[in-house]
């Protein structure tokens, strides 16, 4: 797909110090997608958006935005992708308005023209009315969409955002995720981090970043679909002894994480089992289709409760 | 496209300042204050070396106190380069394409303009000291202020990107800047003084920056002049190369910084 690619790295390792952020990174973006890296936090998504936001030169590997190399056409590459970055990136102290329009200047813009371009922005993200508030005044929700349209204005082909739903209410993320639909839709590529799970499955594609590398990649529903079959997870009162049953009873090798033994694939006959034959070493079971918590899990063998990798829900 | 950028840079530096009115009195109020209290205080108790008779504490004192307050207005404009970076503002700039001068230029030249508006208003009292200065040597005074608000904003900058937190900053101006203005003949003047100190303002650049604002202030004001201060030449000629020399630090450092890890 190298032709159609948004995005491509290929080969990239970047170390801070004694701290080895990338190790080998090969990855690409489809035109048009809107994909997400997931990943733990220190999984490396940072370092890898930094080098695509052409802020830092790869030390190994390379790295290119629209057939561009991010070290060598880095000029060019900064004219054609927009970046929200996980730190509020607006004065404060001005307004709206002047946020976009000091914004816009950066990129050579001016004018009538760019007086256009902001008004258009201002009324997709329903801000007209706020225009000339300091962003100082604004809700937490409300700035990240006068940080959106700044990263709009210049119709870049492809959006950078790193974390951008952290911070935000649910029905701020909500928004958030449906804006970036329609920058799809209108045909930009866009790339996102996040360590949030339950927010990804409306992405075209996502990349699980772990310990510096790529684990697994895919279609949401189809990495899920690859975990195969159904999981059970038993909350036992030994869980190490229930592991011990299930492997010489049923010739099976649960995973034990927690208080939790989990199963995948033959699960459900295997649970009617353990129900029928030592319901005294159970205290509840789940079942359950597979979810991105449990490609992550499979991929990288330690449960999203280890690696911090929780929905917003269960974190708050 | 570049200019561009560094005017509009330069303009977020005038409002952001305009907005903060602490910052405002901060920069215009301290030298006055400074001012007032040390010249009215010292009075007739003090007799400057090589000034002419009757030159008054406050006299003496003025073109001092414009410098400081150049100095104060300059730096202060470089903070905010420690909180933008803070922030996170600064990495939408780091990402914008625009060459890293631009940066540098607009944050300075916005610091410039704010140094020099205010010593316009600095400059309206002087008739209060007895200093009576004409046209041409308000605009000459406002011209050196330019070139030294630049050099001051060019070295504040160079300090502060590589400080990270607005207290480190405060500390490197007070053990760097205040005593460069100290012993520049701001307070005394280089004759009257040990001659190690002699030796120390010698090599002070601000000794220079001072010597061609009392200069310029002359024509109005015989008593801001003194015997054995370097001339106008060379002290204009010195000042503008520390601008340059710090101007190259500040993009230096920049420069630096981009290729490896910042921000």
């Amino acid at each position: 797909m190298n032709g159609d690619a948004a995005i491509v790295a290929a080969g990239l390792a970047h170390t801070y110090g004694d701290v080895q952020a990338l190790r080998g990174v090969d990855f690409q973006v489809r035109r048009g997608t809107l994909v997400a890296l997931l990943g733990p936090n220190g999984g490396g998504k940072t370092t890898l958006l930094r080098i695509l936001t052409t802020l830092e030169p790869p030390q190994q590997g390379s790295a290119s935005v629209l057939g561009l190399d991010v070290a060598r056409d880095r000029a060019a590459v900064r004219r054609r992708i927009g970046v929200v970055f996980q730190s509020p990136a607006l004065d404060l102290r001005l307004s709206v308005q002047e946020n976009l329009r000091h914004h816009g200047h950066l990129y050579g813009m001016r004018g009538r023209a760019l007086g256009s371009r902001i008004t258009a922005e201002l009324e997709r993200f329903e801000l007209v009315a706020r225009r000339d508030a300091r962003v100082a005044t604004l809700s937490g929700g409300m700035r990240r969409r006068v940080e959106l349209a700044k990263a709009l204005l210049t119709e870049p082909e492809v959006l950078l955002l790193d974390e951008p739903t952290v911070g935000l209410d649910p029905l701020a993320r909500q928004d958030l995720w449906r804006e970036l639909g329609h920058v799809r839709d209108r045909g930009a590529t866009v790339l996102l981090t996040t360590h949030l799970l339950d927010e990804v499955e409306a992405c075209d594609r996502v990349a699980i970043l772990d310990q510096g590398r790529i684990v697994v990649e895919g279609e949401p529903a189809a990495l899920c679909a690859a975990v195969g079959g159904d999981i059970v997870r038993f909350e036992a009162r030994d869980p190490e002894r229930l592991a011990a049953l299930l492997a010489s009873s049923c010739g099976v090798t649960p995973v034990v994480h927690g208080g939790e033994v989990r199963l995948e694939g033959v699960a459900t006959e295997i649970a009617r089992r353990v129900l029928l034959e030592f319901p005294e070493e159970v205290r509840s079971v789940t079942w359950a289709r597979p979810t991105l918590a449990d490609v992550f899990a499979h991929a990288t063998g330690r449960s999203v409760v280890d690696a911090e990798l929780l929905p917003e829900a269960v974190r708050t | 496209m570049s200019a561009l950028a560094t005017a509009s840079l330069a303009q977020r530096e005038l409002v952001r300042f305009l907005r903060q009115r602490s910052r405002v009195t901060g920069a215009l109020a301290t030298p006055l204050v400074f001012w007032l209290a040390l010249g009215a205080g010292l009075g007739r108790s003090f007799r400057p070396i090589g000034a002419p008779d009757g030159t008054s504490a406050l006299a003496f004192l003025f073109p001092g106190t414009v410098l400081l307050m150049v100095l104060f207005t300059a730096i202060f404009a470089t903070i905010s380069l420690i909180e933008d970076r803070q922030s996170g503002f600064l990495q939408s700039v780091r990402v914008a394409p625009i060459p890293s001068w631009s940066l540098v230029l607009g944050n300075v030249l916005g610091g410039t303009t704010l140094a020099v508006g205010q010593g316009a208003l600095l400059l309206l009292l002087a008739p209060l000291t007895g200093v009576h200065l004409g046209w041409g040597s308000a605009l000459t005074t406002l011209a050196m202020l330019a070139l030294v608000a630049f050099a001051l904003g060019a070295l504040g900058f160079a300090i502060a990107w590589r400080v990270d937190s607005t207290a480190g900053y405060h500390a490197v101006m007070n053990l760097l800047l205040m005593p460069m203005w100290m012993l520049s003949g701001a307070l005394f003047p280089q004759q009257g003084a040990a001659g190690w100190m002699q030796v120390l303002m010698t090599f002070n650049p601000m000794t220079y920056a001072l010597a061609a604002v009392r200069r310029c202030m002359a024509s109005g004001a015989p008593a801001a002049t003194l015997d054995g201060m370097p001339p106008l030449g060379m002290a204009v000629m010195v000042t503008a190369l520390a601008a340059l020399l710090a101007i190259l630090a500040a993009m230096h450092a920049v420069g630096r910084t981009t290729r490896r890890q910042a921000i």
